[in-house]
């Protein structure tokens, strides 16, 4: 379209993110797409692996929630963790895309399998809390996000079947939930809590044991009263034949979470310029810079577009309002009124994240434009893409 | 501090107007991005106006509620927060699972000791974080709560409560908390609790509304979400529009800019009419005009089709604009107005 690019539309003092310098760069090996729900991670991770898989990178794009009419355009029909290779690709440089779809629950349930024989893995699925923790636990589809990112990438590395891979993160409220839920559940699974429930007999000699069977009493009496006493036996069950199997869950989390530094990683934040879309954004790339991981920059998705910023609101209102007046040219009326409502809403935008530049002079961005329908082929992911691309 | 009491004014109790004179309990969900929260506060300004009294709760942990009303942080503790037009209170409470687990011991089991140890042991993290259902149960049975609250003296305390309830692919497991716990807890006090907050989460005294916008993804989720809680027997609300734009052309020019058939000249004869300034290029502002009118029509058509898709869903529907000045506290005034005028309250 005609007219200035959606980055113009922001602020000048900006630097610009090369979307192409990024996905071009061998170095680059993982790119995660963060961000608060609503903003458009998934679009843009999906129209980056396209346009990288164009410009010759073998992509592998891992989607967590997609909409229904995208999945399908990528070929995504179910939850199914496998990568599937995407049709209509143009693969003329040498480049490939593949996608999938995240199935936490097999995720998990694949993690205690291998690590654990038959017999004992049968008693944790079937164990209600396991089932529980692997499908409603508020960080597990996160956690699953980064345990099956690690394993896409040592899949890429032994087989060299992929070059690039891009994630998309759990459509959560906040963007920090991606990086705080694999804790979260590391020390919890490996808390006192769990602890003093797996092995109430063991203590550090005559006191200590005490002390743990005091606690433990009050625990469990507490438990038993609250939640039934079939619970608390379940839940003993549980914590025991996980602690065994895993023996330590919060070094597996920490060795996940270490992966996200990886010198070969790069974070894109992903935002509409909305208020809480960019506070988000704030926090997250404060966040970042705080545990040293590399942030490429800010995708700005759905930045309206003004055309013809010379002809302001007051003035194309004042001449609708001369036209009104007048009882004439109706239509004209209604499309200066039009316009007035396009440059006032570009200009909030911009305040906004004029606002977030101030805050991070030094974050590049790259925008994307409001597009009329939603994106739901890979024509529409290309042309979100080249737009990224500023082209 | 303005805490309401049992020794304070009770609510109305009057019968109230409106869509929803049954309803006491307003669950505002909503796809991320559609402003569940700015319809949540809105709507409960809206069933305050007149002279009620409405607690607002979330249940997120976010402070959505402080940052829109500008306050500082809720505590763990119902505040004022807003009076509504015509002298209705609005409070606002932020429920912290671990506050309410703890408030729940005391209350029901004086053991409000055993909590402390329990929360050193890392147990409350537990009970809400992971013991399924539980942090569940806990939030809504503080909604729960606070809407019976006071109704055995004939002097409820409150004359609605609306929750900022999770997003629209949650909420049925989040409502449904019965089902969620069932399968761990077949007896015991969890589960009775279960069942009492079942008995009014499913009865007509509560009301899910979906907050969506007039775009595929999130109408699609509002539809799926519509279906999900039928089948589970949970009562579906309204479908709320929010942030809609509303064509600016006649339903004529509509067309034309759809077809390509815009008289130019005619366009072109309105903006020399209007006398811009005269830097301005006629043509280049009737060029422009027509493809911004030609992108706006296109919006409008697909809005169209979201539109008849939600009213498939034979709900009632409340369409709020979208707010070019931003969301503020004016804002927020406007839109429960908007929602009075079409009969919510």
């Amino acid at each position: 379209m005609a007219g200035p690019t959606p980055l113009a539309a922001l602020s000048e003092s900006t630097p610009v993110l090369d979307i192409d310098a990024l996905i071009d760069d061998p170095g680059v090996k993982v790119i995660v797409c963060c961000g608060s729900g609503g903003v458009g991670k998934t679009t843009t991770a999906a129209s980056l692996g396209l346009r990288a898989a164009e410009r010759g990178r073998k992509v592998c794009v891992m989607t967590i929630d997609p909409a229904r009419r995208l999945a399908q355009s990528m070929g995504l029909s179910q939850l199914d963790n496998t990568p599937r290779s995407v049709a209509g690709v143009d693969e003329a440089n040498g480049g490939s895309l593949d996608a999938m779809m995240l199935d936490m629950k097999r995720t998990f349930d694949e993690i205690v399998e291998s690590h654990s024989d038959a017999g004992r893995a049968q008693a944790i699925l079937e164990n209600p809390f396991y089932q529980a923790l692997s499908t409603s636990f508020a960080g597990t589809q996160e956690y699953m996000a980064m345990e099956k990112l690690g394993q896409l990438r040592s899949a890429a590395e032994t087989t060299g079947e992929w070059d690039l891979i891009i994630v998309d993160t759990p459509p959560s409220r906040s963007a920090l939930d991606f990086l705080d839920a694999p804790k979260r559940l590391g020390s919890f699974l490996d808390g006192r809590l769990m602890k003093l429930l797996s092995a109430p007999a063991r203590g550090a000699g005559k006191f200590g044991a005490k002390v743990v069977g005091a606690s433990l009493s009050v625990v469990t009496g507490t438990l038993t009263k609250v939640i039934g006493a079939q619970v608390l036996k379940d839940l003993q069950t549980f914590v025991s034949s996980f602690d065994a199997l895993f023996g330590g869950f919060r070094q597996r989390a920490e060795a996940t979470y270490a992966q996200l530094q990886a010198p070969d990683t790069r974070f894109l934040v992903v935002a509409a310029p909305e208020r809480d879309a960019l506070r988000e954004a704030s926090y997250f790339v404060e966040r970042l810079a705080g545990e040293d991981m590399p942030l490429a920059g800010l995708i700005l998705n759905r930045v309206q577009e003004v055309p013809l910023p010379s002809l302001s609101a007051e003035t194309a209102l004042a001449g609708a309002d001369r036209l009104d007046e007048n009882g004439e040219h109706p239509l004209t009326a209604g499309m200066l009124r039009l316009h007035a409502d396009r440059v006032q809403n570009g200009q909030r935008q911009r305040r906004l994240a004029e606002r977030f530049s101030t805050a991070h002079p030094r974050v590049p961005a790259a925008a994307a434009p409001a597009l009329a329908g939603d994106v739901h082929d890979l024509d529409g992911l290309r042309e979100v893409a080249a737009a990224l691309a500023n082209q | 501090m303005s805490t309401p009491t049992s020794a304070g004014r009770p609510a109305t109790g009057k019968p109230r107007g409106g869509d929803w004179p049954k309803v006491r309990l307003h669950v505002v969900s909503g796809k991320g991005g559609t402003g569940k929260t700015t319809v949540a506060a809105a709507l409960a300004l809206a069933l305050a106006s007149g002279g009620g009294r409405v607690l607002l709760m979330e249940v997120e942990g976010r402070q959505g509620i402080a940052q829109l009303f500008d306050t500082p942080p809720l505590p763990y503790e119902e505040r004022l927060v807003a009076v509504a037009p015509d002298g209705g209170e609005v409070f606002a409470l932020a429920v912290d699972p671990e506050a309410a687990l703890l408030e729940y011991l005391e209350m029901f089991y004086n053991m409000r000791r055993a909590g402390t140890a329990l929360r050193k042991l890392g147990a409350v993290d537990f009970a809400t974080t992971i013991a399924p259902g539980v942090r569940d149960v806990l939030l809504t049975g503080k909604a729960i709560e606070a809407v019976k609250r006071g109704e055995r003296a004939g002097k409820p305390t409150y004359d609605a409560i609306v929750m900022d309830a999770p997003p629209t692919g949650r909420i049925t497991r989040f409502l449904n908390v019965t089902s969620e716990v069932g399968g761990l807890a077949k007896v015991g006090p969890i589960k009775s609790q279960s069942d009492s907050v079942m008995g009014v989460i499913s009865s007509p005294r509560t009301a899910v509304h979906l907050v969506t916008l007039l775009e595929e993804m999130p109408v699609q989720e509002t539809l799926d979400g519509i279906e999900e809680l039928r089948d589970n027997n949970l009562p579906v609300g309204a479908v709320i529009v929010n942030m809609e734009r509303g064509p600016r052309l006649t339903p004529e020019g509509l067309r034309e800019a759809l077809d390509g058939t815009l008289d130019v000249d005619e366009v072109r004869a309105g903006v020399e009419a209007a006398e811009l300034p005269r830097k301005l290029n006629v043509n280049t502002v009737t060029k422009v005009l027509m493809t911004e009118a030609a992108e706006h029509a296109e919006r409008v058509q697909l809005e169209q089709t979201e539109r008849d898709r939600l009213n498939a869903a034979e709900r009632p529907i409340y369409e709020l604009p979208e707010m070019n000045g931003g969301i503020d506290l004016g804002a927020l005034y406007a839109m429960a107005r908007m929602l009075r005028e079409q009969g919510v309250a």
